[in-house]
This record gives C-alpha cells, sequence and structure tokens, in this order.
C-alpha cells in the first residue's frame, strides 16, 4: 500500500502492489491499483477506493431524486436530474388514473419548469433512468425552496445513520428532503428560515470533510433562533 | 526579423531561461461558475481558460455513441489574444487543433463509463505567447479533474523546439516563429504513454531522440505543477472523523 | 429567455421576498452585486478589461486594425464591438456563430459608446479617404450569473478608456507603425448602463441568472456626462428585452433609479481609470 488512510489522490496515484480489490473509483492495471478520481483513498481488508470530492451523479434503483420537468411527451415527462442521463417519469408512475394521451396533455398534470421528488425504479446505462412517484412522501413540489450541491456531499448531509439530517430537522422546525443526486428541498414557515437552513446545508456541502462539523452546524442554527 | 540571437553564448535565452528552464506556470483549479469543472493556466505571458461541461445528454442524438462517452474540444483564440487583431469565427488552424487536443485526452478518460452522453471541453486563449495547445491540455486535464469525470492519469504536456541549433524546453511565441523546428508533446506519465505528437521544422533523427528525452523530463515537471494545484485546492482542513 | 426552463418554484421564491424588500441572496432591490474591475491583463491587446458582477465576467480587449473608412466617412475611423458568448459560460451557449442574444449585448453596449460619442473618431484618420484605424472592442462572456449587459459594457467601456493607440507614420501611400503609443482620442464623455428586471411589480437593480429566468422583462439604460460635470448627464442609449412588459409609469420610474445607480457605477469607474481623456 502507498498512501496514507484519507490522503488526497489524483487519477493516476498508484495506490497499491499486489493483491487487493479495486473499489470506487480505483481501477487496475496487471497487479497495480490506481486512483481514477481525485478524492481521499482508503483501505478496508483488502479494499482499495477512493472517497470522491468531485463526481458526478448515477442514479441508483432506490434512490430519491429531486427533478426539474424539461420536456412533456404525450404519456410522460423528461426530467433534469442533475446527471449525465435524463430521467424519464412515466403518466402511470405518476398518477393514480392511466393518461388518455387522445384524451388529455401531460402538461396538465405536471408542466415544464415544475420539480418533483421522485424515486428510482430502473438504471442502466443502455437506458435512462425510470423513476416513479407512487410512494408517499413522492410527487410534485408546490412550495418551499430547493438548492443544489455537489453529489458527492450528500452522504454528509444526511450524516452516519441520519444523525446530520435529523440534527438540521430537529434545530430548525423545517421539513427537509435530501436528493441523492445533489438537490436538497427545505419547506419551512417563512421564506427567511428556509434560506438560513440552505446556507447551512450548503455550509455543510463546502466544509464536508473537516472533523466537528456537526456541532458547528447546529451552533449556526441555534444561534439564528435568537 | 530582428538580427539579435535567440540564445547567448553562454546559453541564456532571450526571456532569461536557461535551455532546459520553464515559463513560469500557474494553474488555478475551478474558476467558473456554470460549467461542471473550470481551470485557468498563466504560462509565461500565455492566457487560457478551460471549461468542461459534461457528462450531459448528446446533442443531436444521433451523434452518440451506444458504449462510450463522446468526447469533442473546442479550442478558440480571443480576437484580442494575438499581435494582430484575429476574427472571432474559427479559423483552419484552431480547427486541426482542436482535434489534436480532442485526441491527446481522449486516451486518459474512462468514456465506457457513459455510455451516450457527450463531454465537452472549450478552450479560450485570452492571450497567447507560444504552446498554447500544451497549456489547453494541461489545463484541460485539471478541469476535467475538477468535473469529477474518471481518468486513467492525468495529461501533461509541453514543446520542445530547436532554435540557432540548439534544443530547448518549453518554446515561447518568439522561438517558434524565429526557430529551426518546434515539437509539442502530451504525455501521460503514469502510463508512458504519448497522447500528442507533432513537429513542425527540420530536425535529425539525433535531435527527435534528444527531444524525447527532454520532453518527457518538461511534461514530468508540468505533472508536478498539475499535482500541487489539485492539491492546493482540494486542501482538507482536517482528517474527517465523521464520514458516513 | 423564452426557450429557457422557468423553475415555477424559484419564481414564487423571489417574488414572496420581495415583498419584503429582499432577494434571495441577500441584497435589497436597487444593490448591485459586488463589482470588481481588473485593467490590462491582456498585453497583447491595446487596451483590456476584465469586469465581475457577483459570479458574471466579461473580459474586453481593444485592438487596433488598419483598413478602409466607411463610403459616407471617408475621413473618419470606425469603432466595431462584438461580443463572443464563449460555451463554458452557461450551458445554454452553443458553440457556433453569436445568436440573437449575443448580437443584442454587442449592439446594446455599441449603442452606448457610439451615442456618447466617447471615441472621436474622427481623430482615427490615417490616409484620408484611403486608411483609417478600426477599433475593435470585443467583448468576451465568460461566465453567466445573471446581468451580462452592465457588465459587458463596463468592461468595454473600461478597456477603452485604459486603452492606448498605435503611433503611425504615413510615408506616400505606405503606412509604418513607429512602436510607439499614443493616447486615445476620448471626448471625455462617458457612457454608463444600468439594467433592472421587471418581476412582479417590482423593479430589480442587477438581476441574478435566476432573477432573469423568471422576469417579465429588462429595461437598460445609458447614461452619458462629461467627467464630473453632473449638469451635462444626458440620456443616450436604451433597451427593454424580453417577452413582457411594463407600464408607462414603471419605465419612469426605472429611469430614474438608474440614474441614481449609474452615479454609483460612474465613481467605481473613476476610482480605476483616468475618465477625462
Amino acid at each position: 500500500m502507498n498512501f496514507e488512510q484519507r490522503q488526497l489522490v489524483v487519477p493516476g496515484t498508484l495506490l497499491a502492489e499486489g493483491k487487493y480489490e479495486a473499489g470506487f473509483n480505483v481501477y487496475r492495471d496487471a497487479d497495480q491499483y490506481f486512483a481514477s478520481i481525485v478524492g481521499l483513498a482508503d483501505l478496508r481488508n483488502d479494499l482499495v477506493s477512493v472517497i470522491p470530492l468531485r463526481g458526478c451523479y448515477l442514479p441508483q434503483p432506490g434512490d430519491i431524486v429531486i427533478g426539474k420537468v424539461i420536456e412533456c411527451i404525450p404519456t410522460a415527462w423528461m426530467l433534469d436530474i442533475r446527471s449525465p442521463y435524463q430521467g424519464v417519469l412515466f403518466a402511470s408512475e405518476f398518477l393514480s388514473k392511466p393518461l388518455n394521451p387522445m384524451r388529455e396533455e401531460a402538461r396538465k398534470y405536471l408542466d415544464v419548469g415544475e420539480m418533483v421528488i421522485a424515486s428510482v425504479i430502473a438504471f442502466d446505462r443502455t437506458r435512462n433512468p425510470s423513476l416513479s412517484c407512487r410512494d408517499h412522501n413522492l410527487g410534485k413540489i408546490q412550495r418551499g425552496t430547493v438548492i443544489d450541491v455537489d453529489a458527492t456531499r450528500v452522504p454528509r448531509i444526511i450524516g452516519k445513520k441520519g444523525s446530520m439530517i435529523g440534527m438540521l430537522k430537529k434545530e430548525s422546525n423545517t421539513q427537509i428532503m435530501v436528493g441523492q443526486n445533489g438537490r436538497v428541498w427545505i419547506s419551512g414557515k417563512t421564506r427567511d428560515e428556509e434560506a438560513y437552513v440552505a446556507a447551512a446545508v450548503r455550509k455543510i456541502a463546502d466544509e464536508a470533510h473537516t472533523s466537528g462539523l456537526t456541532d458547528r452546524i447546529r451552533e449556526y442554527l441555534v444561534s439564528n433562533r435568537r | 526579423m530582428t538580427t539579435e540571437k535567440l540564445i547567448s553564448d553562454d546559453g541564456i535565452r532571450n526571456d532569461g531561461r536557461k535551455l532546459d528552464e520553464l515559463r513560469k506556470i500557474k494553474f488555478e483549479i475551478g474558476v467558473l461558475k456554470n460549467t461542471d469543472g473550470s481551470a485557468y493556466v498563466e504560462w509565461g505571458r500565455t492566457k487560457i481558460l478551460v471549461g468542461v461541461m459534461g457528462p450531459r445528454e448528446s446533442h443531436p442524438k444521433h451523434l452518440a455513441m451506444p458504449d462510450r462517452a463522446r468526447i469533442d474540444a473546442f479550442y478558440r483564440m480571443a480576437s484580442f489574444s494575438v499581435e494582430e487583431w484575429k476574427s472571432p469565427a474559427p479559423s483552419r488552424r484552431e480547427t486541426e487543433l482542436s482535434k489534436v487536443i480532442r485526441e491527446a485526452l481522449g486516451p486518459a478518460v474512462f468514456t465506457e463509463y457513459f455510455p451516450r452522453t457527450s463531454i465537452d471541453i472549450f478552450i479560450e486563449v485570452l492571450q497567447a505567447d507560444g504552446s498554447t495547445r500544451c497549456a489547453a491540455i494541461s489545463a484541460a486535464s485539471l478541469a476535467l479533474v475538477d468535473a469529477g469525470i474518471p481518468m486513467r492519469d492525468l495529461v501533461a504536456s509541453i514543446a520542445v523546439g530547436k532554435v540557432e541549433g540548439q534544443l530547448v524546453l518549453d518554446v515561447q511565441d518568439k522561438e517558434d516563429k524565429e526557430g529551426e523546428s518546434d515539437m509539442p508533446m502530451a504525455y501521460m506519465p503514469s502510463k508512458n504513454a504519448v497522447t500528442l505528437l507533432q513537429m513542425d521544422g527540420q530536425i535529425t533523427h539525433d535531435e527527435f531522440l534528444r527531444s524525447i528525452e527532454l520532453l518527457k523530463k518538461g511534461c514530468l515537471d508540468v505533472y508536478k505543477m498539475q499535482k500541487e494545484a489539485i492539491e492546493a485546492h482540494f486542501k482538507v482542513n482536517e482528517s474527517n472523523t465523521e464520514e458516513a | 429567455m423564452s426557450n429557457r426552463i422557468i423553475p415555477v418554484v424559484k419564481r414564487k421564491q423571489i417574488i414572496e421576498l420581495s415583498d419584503s424588500g429582499k432577494r434571495a441572496d441577500g441584497r435589497s432591490l436597487t444593490d448591485y452585486r459586488n463589482i470588481e474591475i481588473i485593467i490590462g491583463q491582456i498585453n497583447k491587446a491595446e487596451g483590456s478589461a476584465t469586469v465581475i458582477i457577483g459570479g458574471t465576467r466579461v473580459t474586453a480587449g481593444v485592438k487596433f486594425e488598419i483598413g478602409d473608412p466607411f463610403s459616407d466617412t471617408p475621413d473618419e475611423g470606425v469603432m466595431q464591438v462584438s461580443a463572443e458568448f464563449v460555451p463554458f459560460a452557461s450551458p445554454e451557449f452553443e458553440p457556433g456563430k453569436p445568436d440573437e442574444t449575443a448580437v443584442e449585448l454587442a449592439r446594446v453596449v455599441d449603442r452606448g459608446l457610439r451615442e456618447s460619442k466617447i471615441l472621436d473618431t474622427s481623430k482615427l484618420c490615417i490616409v484620408p479617404g484611403k486608411k483609417v484605424w478600426i477599433c475593435h472592442v470585443d467583448l468576451y462572456i465568460l461566465d453567466h450569473c445573471g446581468n451580462l449587459i452592465d457588465t459587458a459594457a463596463l468592461a468595454g467601456l473600461c478597456a477603452l478608456l485604459s486603452a492606448k493607440m498605435p503611433e503611425v507614420k504615413v510615408k506616400g501611400e505606405a503606412v509604418e507603425m513607429t512602436g510607439k503609443k499614443l493616447p486615445m482620442p476620448l471626448s471625455g464623455n462617458v457612457p454608463i448602463n444600468v439594467t433592472l428586471a421587471k418581476i412582479g411589480d417590482k423593479l430589480f437593480i442587477d438581476p441574478s441568472f435566476e432573477e432573469e429566468e423568471v422576469l417579465d422583462c429588462r429595461l437598460s439604460v445609458a447614461f452619458m456626462q462629461k467627467g464630473d460635470d453632473e449638469k451635462s448627464l444626458m440620456i443616450c442609449a436604451m433597451q427593454k428585452g424580453e417577452a413582457g412588459y411594463l407600464t408607462a409609469d414603471e419605465a419612469v420610474r426605472a429611469v430614474e433609479l438608474a440614474k441614481l445607480k449609474s452615479q454609483e457605477l460612474r465613481s467605481l469607474v473613476s476610482s480605476k481609470v483616468n475618465v477625462n481623456g
């Protein structure tokens, strides 16, 4: 092993030689393991991986994402989900009754520019990810504030076992939904409150890899209440 | 054409450098707000801004490749970047450079991770003073890193020229215009892979072999500076103990 | 703008905040974002300036070229303003020839400069009827976070005010560059452009990108003044843009507000370049 745990590495950095396993953001060439992305090198047992500091969002089935409608087609909507691939939301996954494209337009229910919280039901790179709004808590966003952050920071915004997001909700009295695609929806009683929580989320994203962050953010929110 | 010598009798070039000395190079990462990744370089008096957008849906769709991302590079020089005003419309030189730059960076990118998408690399030369393609490629590598696009290695690039019979590293505009040859190279050091190699002028086979060695040394110097720029930009304050 | 996707949640947010005089980035409705002006970065240009307003960034370069005069003004030089929207400035910019937005921007900035007669083109003649100076003012849009017009206009203005023109010697039919530089033939009139956006029933100075996505329309006004002489203040160019409309009262209020803001920008420019020509 050629690195220290959590060392900053760049594409092409030789991480290890010998009998290892290539984890996320690591590629193998003969018996050498290289980083493919800028991030923090990590070794767990034999698994060499790199925690990314920059990266695009690739959907995984089960992910909750926040998408913006960019196109309406007869029985579906195309969504920008801040990914190299646009999401497809079929009318059957959004409406309770089937949509007859002869009688009505999809636009009536969801128009270009509107935002939805959806889950990813399927994705392989040969087809666009398909989304669904069937579950409780999913659907069109009617109010609140939506902000964009780097998708690689989402784990930090959620925290270990939801510790960070839980603290945010408790200390701010707002509803918060974090999309795996780096979009965060915040809904509070006032716009000012939403703006403050949005600033806290941005702060978490910027300082994701520093220690003592949860406490600093808690202090930030508490001082707002005064 | 000036009658002044480009290299003095004791091996000092007209800008004060030794034969194998690089110009002052400064890289900055993440300088633009609307790109997925960006970088700026000041390489001597050459100033170039690079923005990367993607991977994103290809437009038009029929140009997308089914099994990999397509990469497109757009090398453009600003009208005020050179001595005489240049029309903003792309010249044939800019078209050729866009192609060789794309081919210099392509081998580094894991395009197979993003089928049917496009990665667009936009290069704007704000001031040109020799070896713009080398500075552009080196900065574009950093912009690709900033975009979080998986790569095999960084691509470093530099040029060697023959000036008044001697080989010089990192060719400046005056040396390119008045020297006997110019040979730029782009290189992935971890893979010992040459991804761009061009030459114009007249050199012997022996001069070619010596140039390759000098180019590898120069590329390694650039590579070191690229890594330092990345470390400076992504500097982590303290080690993280709460990572989820 | 009509091709852009307008996010519905955002327009509501912006209008609600504005009811208490506030904006998403913390500004009041009449504040400009932070403005940075950097002069002379591009040595190969006869003049250059980079202006950053908020995150919007424009670099302007002034280059002189010897060319033919227009047949109706045989003894006058020519000023030509163009704008390039570099694709990395915004996802909606496509590579290729300037589109209608780029053309409009170049012409609006040109109008402010031209109508104020900032450059005395009669002093740009080299060989009467045959050779004149063409003064290119090229605006490169490098990052788009809203209000491209004011940013580009300021960059073009500062590039012109800080430029030096080449000196030439005429020998019969031949024109030779002497290598020396001369001061620009400036009239002393300085145009300052201020843009406002109308969203709902409010006027927003210096709209951000998000505000531009949801606006009804915008109004850009150029005010010219000779140095510090406030009595010489005149309006020299105006442009209403985008698909919506504003009432006549709103237009009057907008011009009043723009006039006030233009004096702030004018002081900022004076602190960076010599405006007296």
